[in-house]
Formats: structure tokens, C-alpha cells, sequence
């Protein structure tokens, strides 16, 4: 079975939707966390049962809500991705210097990001690729990732192209050195250890040496352990 | 009697000379100043060094101003957005000067100039590429990097009300900058969008006190910047 779908790369593993449910389960009752753009922003549609958590948006907002009904946008209500947003209720709005005296000062729990490169000792890459050419831009990603207490990354696997994105050494300029706990792929979900990359869960179908091949630095098989 | 308030927005940005560090409030559109800065286009001041999140998208506001060829040199931590393609080709030419900044480092950097605190150690950045050339120093076990405080001759901020004497309220996710520029800038002009009487403000809800304000005009209807854009709109 698994190797059938080994072969139809497109097809196998979790889709972006199964990713963010997945991160979202690992985030406790009662946490303030921050998504950043991309596939992190879906995790919020997938709050388990029975739990509550706090959306900070680092341009001014807890308790950010759902995407707006059509017609009752307000341009003056955003997120950090720049997309109009909805506040719950129950919501706070709050200048830039508190906004990020909540992430400076260890106050959010959770933030997460998506990413260019992690590496086995939790280097994180994903503002840059350090092109001569680029025009740099960093918003608010070396904050959280010096501020937050627990870093996820939900991320494909690979690259487009095939290329590892779980790395011994980040070849892109770092966004924070030692900053990522825990990774969520298309293929696995993976910790961060002081020992390196441990294997934790595989998705349905994906073997583990498949992921090994796909990883440029060692893994450890820690499934239930 | 105190009454800050200015008769039209062309009055209320005529001192901004040449050279000048202006912050502007807005985190992409939302709390953009967008009728102080085509004042400040009619104006004609250059080479100003700005201080903004961003640089501004299509041909009207930030990114008009930039267009204009009077800004010399942007502070910001995200220059790159949607619809922004000014900035992006004048830095590209080595037209413009960028000194790229990390949001939260940003918006710490123009407190503590308001507040009269010359600079201040952060962990962000610190093992990247920003903190290049920067003092670094360990403090219990980790190292932070030394940023100096940021402060301006002009603030262009936007809010939702103001009284005569400059106090303050702003509407949702517009707020973002303009409470800390306020602070760190010299002369702070404010457009409104309305003007109210000393008193009609609730003093508990007032977010930013009028002693870090200067003048207040008002612009009851405020133009939308994305909706200017998506009309392919251009200024002047």
C-alpha cells in the first residue's frame, strides 16, 4: 500500500488542511498564539473540541475571528497578513510597542510560522533567501521567533523542486538561531530535540524511510516512545 | 485658550522642510494618513527620510510621496507588499536608501525615543544578518542586541477622534504605530475624522494624550487607500 502511493508524490501524505488540524491538536486549552501567513492562518479553523485559544495578530488585535462575511469588511480591521479579518467578542486592540511587548516579554505562547529551512538544532530560515537582487523584508518574524515561547512550523516537506527543507545547516539567512520546537509537514510530524530531528508521527500511507530520504539531516524514530 | 486644530490639511504640513524624518502612521492601509501625505506631495519637501511599517502600494499615499522623488531614505520592516511596485524599482536602480528593520524593533525603537530612552537591548535579530555590526551583550545566559531609540521632526498620524487639546481615540487595527509616533516625534499632525470638543471624550478611553499632540485638522471622509488602488488611481 504504502509504496503504491510512494509513487504518486502529488497524492500521498497530509494536505494542507490535514497539516494546520494537526498543529492545531498539539495547542492547549486556553493558549494565545500567533499565526503567521499561509498554510498557519488555516489552523485556526481547526479548534478541537472543547478548547478555546486567544488569535493575537502582532498589528494590534487579541482575539482576531473568521474572515468577514462579504459586505461587512472594514478596512480598518486587518491582520498581520494584511487580509480584512473579524474581532471576537471579547476582543482587545493595542498600539505596535504593546503588541510586541506580549511577544518581546514571553507573554504569547504559541506562534506559528511556516519556513524556508529549519535545521536539526532548530535554526529557522524564512525571510530571505539572501539573493543579491531581493529586496529584504522581515515584518514580524525575528520577533516571535525571539519572543514566542514554543515555535511550530507547518511546511511542506520539500521544496517544489524536491529539495530538502529539513537541513543540517539552514543556507539561507537565519530568522533566529535554536528557535523551532516542532514540525509539521505534508509527510510527518517531527520535534526539534537537543539530539536533533525526532520522528513523532508519520501521515497515512508514508513509511518512514521515505521521509528519512527526504530529510537532509539524521532522524530519529521516536514514534511511540 | 488651547485649540490645536488647524484649518485644512495644507496648513498643517507647510513647516516639513527638506531633510526632514517624518514618521507616518499605517500598517499597510490601515491608519494611513493618506490626505497629510498628498498635502505633504502639494508641499514638495525632499529628501525626507520616512519612517513606516511598509513603502505604500499602487501610485496614491506612502508609495505617491516615494513616487514623487522625496524620500530619500526608508526606515520599514516589510517594503515588499502587494500592489508596491514604486519602492521595489527605485531600490532597485540604488535610488532609494533602505534601512530594514524587524517590526517589534521598529515600533520599541520609536517608544523609547519617545519616551527619552536613547537605546535598548533586544534578543530579536540577534544570530541573524540584522545584527551585524551591532553591539551585542549577554544578559543571564543569553545575548541581546543594543538598538537605538528613533525619533522624528514631523508625526503624520490618523485617528478617529480628537478633542482641542489633541487627546486621541483611534478605530480597531488603524492604531498600530500612530500612539508611539506621536510620542517620538516633535511636531505631531493629526487628520481625524472627527473634531470634538474638550470633555466629549471619555479621559478613560483616551489612547493617546494631547501633550504628544500638536495639530489636529480634520478629513471627515477619509479616502480608503485599496479602493484608490483597485481604481488604478494615481496622485497627483
Amino acid at each position: 500500500m504504502s509504496n503504491q502511493l510512494n509513487q504518486t508524490e502529488s497524492v500521498i501524505g497530509w494536505t494542507r488542511d490535514q497539516m494546520a488540524e494537526r498543529a492545531a491538536r498539539d495547542i492547549p486549552n486556553g493558549a494565545y498564539v500567533n499565526l503567521g501567513i499561509g498554510i498557519p492562518e488555516k489552523v485556526a479553523k481547526f479548534v478541537p473540541e472543547g478548547r478555546e485559544f486567544i488569535y493575537h495578530t502582532e498589528n494590534g488585535l487579541l482575539g482576531m475571528g473568521a474572515t468577514p462575511e462579504l459586505g461587512a469588511e472594514d478596512p480598518d480591521l486587518i491582520n498581520a497578513g494584511k487580509k480584512q479579518v473579524t474581532a471576537i467578542s471579547g476582543a482587545a486592540y493595542f498600539h505596535h510597542a504593546d503588541s510586541f511587548a506580549m511577544i518581546r516579554g514571553r507573554h504569547i505562547d504559541i506562534c506559528i510560522l511556516g519556513a524556508m529551512q529549519v535545521a536539526d538544532n532548530g535554526d529557522l530560515a524564512n525571510w530571505s533567501t539572501g539573493a543579491e537582487d531581493a529586496i529584504p523584508a522581515v515584518g514580524g518574524a525575528m520577533d516571535l521567533v525571539a519572543g514566542v515561547k514554543t515555535i511550530f512550523v507547518i511546511t511542506q516537506h520539500t521544496t517544489k523542486n524536491g529539495m530538502a527543507k529539513l537541513v543540517k545547516q539552514c543556507s539561507y539567512p537565519l530568522t533566529g538561531p535554536a528557535v523551532v520546537n516542532k514540525i509539521y509537514t505534508d509527510l510527518a510530524v517531527i520535534e526539534v530535540t537537543s539530539d536533533g530531528f525526532a520522528l513523532l508521527e508519520l501521515a497515512p500511507g508514508v513509511g518512514f524511510e521515505y521521509v528519512k530520504e527526504r530529510t537532509e539531516a539524521p532522524l530519529i524514530d521516536m514514534r511511540d516512545c | 485658550m488651547i485649540d490645536k486644530r488647524i484649518k485644512n490639511v495644507k496648513e498643517a504640513v507647510e513647516d516639513i522642510f527638506d531633510g526632514a524624518t517624518v514618521m507616518i502612521g499605517g500598517f499597510g492601509e490601515a491608519g494611513s494618513p493618506v490626505e497629510l501625505i498628498h498635502a505633504l506631495i502639494d508641499q514638495g519637501a525632499k529628501n525626507l527620510t520616512v519612517v513606516n511599517n511598509n513603502t505604500g502600494s499602487g501610485h496614491v499615499g506612502l508609495a505617491a510621496l516615494i513616487e514623487n522623488g522625496q524620500v530619500g531614505k526608508m526606515i520599514c520592516s516589510f517594503p515588499r507588499t502587494a500592489n508596491s511596485t514604486v519602492f521595489p524599482e527605485l531600490y532597485h536602480d540604488g535610488d532609494i536608501e533602505l534601512e530594514l528593520v524587524p517590526q517589534g524593533t521598529l515600533a520599541e525603537r520609536i517608544r523609547c525615543g519617545g519616551a527619552g530612552i536613547p537605546a535598548f537591548y533586544t534578543a530579536t535579530s540577534v544570530g541573524t544578518p540584522l545584527a551585524e555590526g551591532k553591539e551585542l551583550r549577554e544578559f543571564d545566559g543569553r545575548y541581546y542586541v543594543l538598538e537605538k531609540g528613533l525619533t522624528a521632526d514631523f508625526a503624520l498620524i490618523k485617528s478617529k477622534e480628537a478633542d482641542r487639546y489633541g487627546n486621541l481615540t483611534y478605530n480597531k487595527t488603524a492604531r498600530n504605530f500612530a500612539p508611539v509616533m506621536a510620542m517620538a516625534a516633535k511636531t505631531t499632525i493629526v487628520q481625524a475624522q472627527t473634531c470634538v470638543d474638550a470633555g466629549d471624550i471619555d479621559p478613560e478611553i483616551v489612547v493617546t494624550p494631547g501633550i504628544f499632540v500638536n495639530r489636529i485638522v480634520m478629513v471627515s471622509n477619509p479616502l480608503q487607500e485599496s479602493k484608490l488602488v483597485n481604481e488604478g488611481r494615481q496622485y497627483p
